[in-house]
């Protein structure tokens, strides 16, 4: 057996909360984080709530440093908090501190958001009535006048990382992918194997994204991905409800602290659980549907699984993709079903995007340490909001309430617009 | 490391302003052609710089299978590149993926397990593209002002219900994956100037550690569109002043050296597991046996003045090949022609490579191509991977007037015969402090 890969701190900032046992306490009373959005003015778009952070300021976190992040993006903010917790968690920020090269970063985050307000002023001012087009001399005079230096850099989907690396003085590899909505669990995936290898002792992994910005609620409005029930907000995500419509846009980050069991153990830390596999698969189908066998699910998933030297029947409970979407849910059902067999309905497979809202970039991550949680506690987090079964949806989803668990290994599901697909196994730690 | 399973090089796709496909790209180097001139795309005279590297002629739609031609509406400019390179890539490598055989180009039946062949390529923030944004934006507008009442209401319906996945950056990989049916782990990494030589070593680490055998790997990116351009404006990258003379304007490593010129372009690798590479006799360009990456932690925008961070990178190639700096015959610079990232690249490869560094024999080729962002580093990497292959070094534009730090030993005008065995490509971004570092060795059984 080669190196082993512990998870010794964890921290969230979430539309429920920042703190992990309050959130998590409010996660098993199924608690929604969705409200009408308030980051812009949504009244007249088709979808006109979200799952926001509320009240969220990086000075609650960082102190006095985050006047050093001043110009950093919301996703980065996001990332910074979340980093910050968990590595307290984890009893880094004790003397010694570990060897800054042997530290990297790998998270699955997203882009910032775009600086709208400027950017359509621009735009619109750069249009020219008469011809019908843009005109690109007098759209360069009004963008080099209102679009600024600082907000462009900070959308770069690589300025999550670069910020922790400063401030953590994290001098290891320095990743970010964006693989869509499982770019936080290809991350962790990826981190694990870094670890493994020997590439590092100690990876901040997760991810961090905020998409509740005018464009991003466009994009995925136009996709008609987002659930529509603006009079029913509260209950709007419904995983695996034969009523469902759609996902909830939230934002947020989930940060993870892997580290090598030697290295926990040198230092006295506390193993929370192990990654033990890690599986990740294309489609290679379309860029708009899941393959209709769900053949790139189940190969994620059985990868995951091997990897680990299980086999199904260890898997205790799955946490589910589970976005609310018609077809994900449709399709994610089927292949559990298909790799499980028989045993499919005795293993329970909940999705916190009930009450999260979907996360994207940085879903896999905070679902990833409810997981933790769930081995830590033996109680599975339910699926909220669901009344009416799909015939389509036939496992057990764990509705409406948590439930208690003896877990010893638990996946975790991941799968991104384009067919990618990232499943990771969590075990309890075993000396 | 012990244990793990070999990888070689067996293709090389380049999309670039000098033509499409690697050997436009390596004759025109090895002619000192210059791929940069004014920008033709869009009337760029509004820009502190009007130069550009645009890729001439290209049509996603020439590379994909009739079956998707459909697709390439929904595919950004990046994508496009992206798609051309994979064919580049398959077809240099002999690899009859599920595109080549639809299309009638493949040498026999499919030679590639799908489920073991997968990809990791390298995307940037890809713009918008502007007029179309701005063409639906300025329908909500009332009196001259974005109403934003009136966009949520109805302009919203003037852009592409599939809009939004013309610009996710894992649609490179995600369009690739399809044309060319790779199931294996699909990654996409997004660390700006760094994203190809990170994509390329994590496809090394891939197929090292077993789980697939073939990887397409590398980036592509264009920066050759209003907000691309305007971007490096506002942070004061570009090279201005060159406008009349394109060819000298990217001067990198050069003592008159003022910034970079913007450009579009892709390199996808073809990495195949040394043991599939010999059965199905492929040609072998190299073997990749180190990678090492990086973050500097002194600043997440400015170059780190002493290059501590790329040092680290690589150093720990070095070390992760099993060889010292002694080994090196030749390195692939990044050499964006910015004066202070130069300079701080040429420190830590002085400081990592110590007595190696003076007179090392060393390519830049950002003067011809200029900087194709996540794309960029793919490219210098399959430059190299000729110039091993060859043992020649191609002439390295506006090389010729170094600043006196730099001790590369550059071919400045004409090509020169070069000894190599073993070369250091480095890679990082510009914004981001992500750095790279990977060693590549001529192929010996």
């Amino acid at each position: 057996m080669g190196r082993r890969t512990v998870i010794t701190g964890m921290g969230w900032v979430t539309p429920l909360g920042c703190d992990i046992e309050d959130v998590w306490a409010r996660l098993l009373r199924c608690e929604s984080g969705i409200e009408p959005t308030t980051l812009f003015d949504a009244r007249t778009f088709p979808t006109t709530f979200s799952a926001e952070v509320k009240n969220f300021r990086l000075e609650d976190f960082l102190g006095a440093d985050a006047a050093r992040h001043a110009d950093a993006a919301r996703n980065s903010r996001f990332a910074l908090a979340a980093t910050q917790l968990a590595w307290a968690y984890a009893g880094l920020d004790q003397d010694p501190p570990p060897r800054r090269e042997r530290v990297g970063v790998y998270l699955g985050g997203g882009e910032g958001p775009i600086d709208f307000d400027n950017f359509v002023r621009a735009a619109v001012d750069g249009w020219n009535d008469d011809e019908n087009r843009l005109d690109c001399v007098r759209w360069a005079a009004a963008a080099a006048e209102h679009l600024n230096c600082t907000c462009e850099i900070e959308q770069d989907p690589n300025m999550a990382a670069a910020h922790i690396a400063v401030q953590f003085q994290a001098a290891g590899p320095n990743f970010n992918t964006l693989t869509a909505c499982a770019a936080s669990t290809q991350a962790l995936g990826e981190a694990y194997s870094i670890i493994r290898r020997g590439d590092a002792d100690v990876m901040i992994s997760g991810g961090a994204h905020s998409m509740i910005h005018p464009l991003g609620t466009t994009g995925f409005n136009r996709l008609t991905a987002l659930s529509t029930r603006n009079d029913e907000y509260k209950t709007s995500s419904r995983p695996f409800d034969r009523t469902r419509d759609g996902f909830v846009l939230g934002e947020g980050s989930g940060i993870l602290i892997l580290e090598e069991l030697e290295h926990a153990r040198a230092r006295g830390a506390r193993p929370l659980a192990e990654i033990t596999g890690y599986g990740s698969t294309a489609d290679a189908f379309r860029i708009t549907d899941i393959h209709e066998t769900g053949r790139g699910g189940i190969a994620a998933m059985r990868a995951a699984i091997e990897s680990a030297g299980l086999t199904i029947h260890d898997i205790g409970y799955i946490s589910t993709h589970g976005t609310g979407t018609e077809e994900n849910d449709k399709i994610e059902s089927l292949a559990i079903r298909t790799l499980f067999g028989e045993r499919a309905p005795q293993v329970p497979a909940s999705s916190v995007k009930s009450m999260f809202g979907h996360l994207i970039a940085a879903a896999g991550a905070v679902e990833l340490i409810t997981c933790v949680l769930a081995i830590r506690d033996g109680i599975l987090p339910p699926t909220a909001n669901y009344r009416e079964p799909d015939p389509n949806c036939d496992l057990d989803y764990v509705p409406n309430a948590a439930r208690k668990a003896e877990l010893r290994h638990v996946l975790s599901n991941s799968f991104g617009f384009g067919g990618q697909n990232d499943s990771l196994v969590l075990s309890v730690f075993e000396g | 490391m012990t244990g793990e399973r070999r990888v070689a090089i067996t293709g090389l796709g380049t999309i670039t302003p000098l033509g499409i496909g690697i050997e436009p790209l390596w004759e025109g180097l090895m002619a000192g052609r210059c791929g940069l001139k004014p920008i033709e795309a869009f009337d760029a005279s509004g820009l502190a710089s009007r130069l550009g590297g645009e890729i001439p002629g290209l049509k996603a739609a020439d590379y994909v299978p009739k079956s998707y031609r459909k697709s390439v509406k929904v595919m950004a400019r990046d994508i496009e590149i992206a798609v051309a390179a994979a064919h580049a890539a398959v077809r240099d490598a002999g690899l009859n993926t599920r595109c080549l055989v639809e299309r009638g180009e493949a040498t026999g039946p499919v030679n590639v397990d799908p489920t073991r062949f997968g990809a990791n390529i390298g995307a940037g923030l890809i713009c918008a593209d502007l007029p179309e944004l701005a063409g639906a934006l300025h329908t909500a507008a009332e009196n001259g002002r974005f109403s934003l009442a009136r966009w949520g209401h109805e302009g919203m319906n003037n852009l592409t219900p599939l809009w939004l996945l013309k610009f996710l950056p894992n649609m490179l990989g995600c369009h690739v994956t399809i044309v060319h049916d790779a199931q294996a782990p699909s990654n996409t990494i997004t660390c700006g100037e760094a994203s190809s030589h990170l994509a390329v070593g994590e496809a090394y680490r891939t197929i090292a550690r077993g789980a697939a055998d073939v990887c397409i790997c590398g980036g592509a990116e264009s920066k050759i569109n209003p907000m691309g351009v305007l971007r490096q404006q506002l942070l004061n990258r570009l090279a201005t002043g060159w406008d009349d003379t394109p060819d000298r304007a990217c001067r990198p490593f050069s003592a008159r050296r003022r910034g970079i010129v913007v450009s579009e372009g892709g390199g996808l690798l073809i990495l195949e597991e040394m043991g599939h590479a010999r059965a199905r006799r492929a040609r072998i360009y190299g073997e990749v046996i180190g990678f090492g990456a990086s973050a500097n932690t002194s600043s997440w925008t400015q170059p780190d003045p002493d290059g501590a961070g790329l040092a680290a990178a690589i150093r720990a190639a070095l070390h992760d090949a099993g060889v010292s700096a002694d080994a090196i015959d030749l390195v692939g610079t990044f050499g964006g022609g910015l004066v202070g990232h130069d300079a701080s690249e040429l420190k830590a490869l002085q400081n990592a490579l110590g007595s190696r560094f003076d007179g090392l024999p060393a390519i830049a080729t950002k003067g011809s191509l200029g900087n194709a962002g996540a794309g960029a580093g793919a490219l210098d990497l399959a430059v190299s991977v000729m110039a091993l292959a060859h043992n020649t070094l191609p002439p390295s534009r506006n090389t010729d007037d170094p600043d006196p730090e730099c001790r590369l030993a550059f071919a400045t005008k004409d090509p020169a015969d070069a000894r190599i065995r073993c070369l250091l490509s480095v890679g990082y971004a510009l914004s981001g402090g992500q750095n790279a570092a990977l060693i590549i060795r001529k192929y010996e059984e």
